[in-house]
């Protein structure tokens, strides 16, 4: 995929809130690929966990934030204990989607939900999902 | 003992909790007014307003004069465990917190309540030897394959075992009350969590991956501690089993339920809450009349 790079993409805002609210050394990782090995939502994925972290070091934070993967993961935290470089991953998914949320976007909407459905599903899964889903 | 999923989904869990604890003579009092956990920790920085119900919970332990709570949800536990441990790491946001706190009438400095999970009172309080004393029935040739999933393990800081990839507290457990685990490389991975309200396919394959191996090692059982963990693995196996030719299906269980068993309480379980009935295999270990 053909990325342009740019001095003002690199330095852009978006990217330091990113860093910002993720409190991560973007520039720790190295790209090793154990987080995307590891992922328990990857065969959903469209764009894999280490891709996402590297376009954000590159400063593409509007690819990332188009992304199915934001949404995918579940913040199990796989990635975090297994990555060399102390990167916890999870962390820069949640910036990313919270700065998709907080242009007041709804990602997951109540009437989506099939009526069946609302009576299986144990209230844990449903606050679970309008947490990381809902502004 | 907060839990708002103990209530509903998951009754067995809590009920065979109680009753177990009291034939271990293990006092609990369910806190009077304990508020909704989150279920899943906020990991953006500024993000402080989900961490309020953790530690009002934890601040209204500490009015009632309970310098322990006890958790059976692995989902309660984490987020109780890390918004206190994010509280005691960084005074200026428990401050802020606090700051949100008007109408309780003291503070939340962070260590003035221990969360405890069930698995460690058992462990720490009554010990395996003790527990193992109380038990009135034998497990035979029982075997379980023991699965803790996320949030019990995950991060490394709040883990209720040394180990994150590899933890034992409930083989060691299950062995001192004389049940077999079976080897289970899927103990720890991820069930797919919330995603099961709207991304099924993910859930729904990590169920079979996750059920297959536990029947692929002999077990006759998945015994876990989260109520989120316990619908995705045990609710889906009956279409997974009708679209996936040889897969065989297994029950899932709580800890509890089959210590509360092997305690020779019966009328503690409702297995009318198990879309898998693990009657039929319970019967036939010995384990239900």
């Amino acid at each position: 995929m053909r990325i342009e790079l740019s001095r003002q993409a690199l330095l852009s805002e978006l990217r330091e809130q990113v860093k910002d609210l993720s409190e991560q050394n973007l520039l720790a990782c190295y790209q090793c690929g154990k987080c995307s090995a590891g992922c328990p939502s990857i065969e959903a994925m469209d764009v894999m966990p280490s891709q996402i972290i590297r376009w954000v070091q590159l400063g593409q934070i509007e690819k990332a934030l188009q992304t199915k993967t934001i949404w995918l993961c579940a913040a199990c935290q796989t990635c975090k204990v297994r990555c060399p470089r102390g990167v916890d991953l999870a962390r820069i998914m949640e910036a990313l989607r919270q700065l998709v949320l907080r242009d007041n976007v709804d990602y997951m909407h109540p009437n989506r939900i099939p009526a069946e459905d609302l009576e299986e599903l144990p209230q844990i899964a449903l606050i679970a999902n309008f947490r990381k889903m809902t502004p | 003992m907060p839990g708002c999923t103990l209530k509903t989904k998951a009754r067995n869990f809590e009920t065979t909790t109680l009753g177990l604890l009291e034939a271990l003579d293990v006092r609990v009092h369910e806190l009077p007014d304990w508020y909704c956990c989150g279920t899943t920790y906020s990991l953006a920085s500024d993000n402080l307003i989900m961490h309020l119900g953790p530690i009002r919970t934890l601040l209204k332990a500490k009015e009632a004069g309970r310098p322990e709570l006890l958790v059976l949800c692995a989902m309660c536990y984490n987020t109780l465990r890390r918004a206190q441990a994010l509280v005691l790491a960084d005074p200026e946001k428990r401050d802020k917190i606090n700051a949100f706190m008007y109408d309780e009438e003291v503070d939340f400095q962070g260590g003035e309540v221990r969360v405890v999970h069930l698995l460690e009172l058992l462990k720490e309080r009554v010990g395996f030897e003790a527990l193992r004393d109380r038990l009135v029935r034998q497990a035979g040739e029982l075997k379980i394959a023991p699965y803790y999933g996320c949030m019990l393990l995950r991060p490394r800081e709040i883990a209720i075992d040394p180990s994150s990839e590899d933890p034992s507290i409930m083989e060691e457990l299950f062995g001192a009350c004389g049940v077999q685990s079976v080897y289970f490389p899927f103990k720890t991975e991820c069930c797919g969590s919330y995603q099961t309200v709207n991304e099924k396919p993910i859930v729904v394959s990590r169920a079979r991956a996750i059920a297959a191996s536990a029947v692929k090692n002999g077990a006759d059982l998945i015994v876990t501690s989260c109520p989120l963990c316990h619908f995705n693995l045990d609710f889906y196996q009956k279409q997974i089993q009708e679209a996936t030719p040889g897969f065989r299906t297994i029950p899932v269980l709580y800890i509890s339920q089959i210590l509360a068993l092997l305690a020779g309480q019966e009328e503690a379980n409702d297995f009318s809450l198990h879309a898998v009935d693990p009657r039929p295999v319970l019967r036939e270990r010995g384990l239900l009349g």
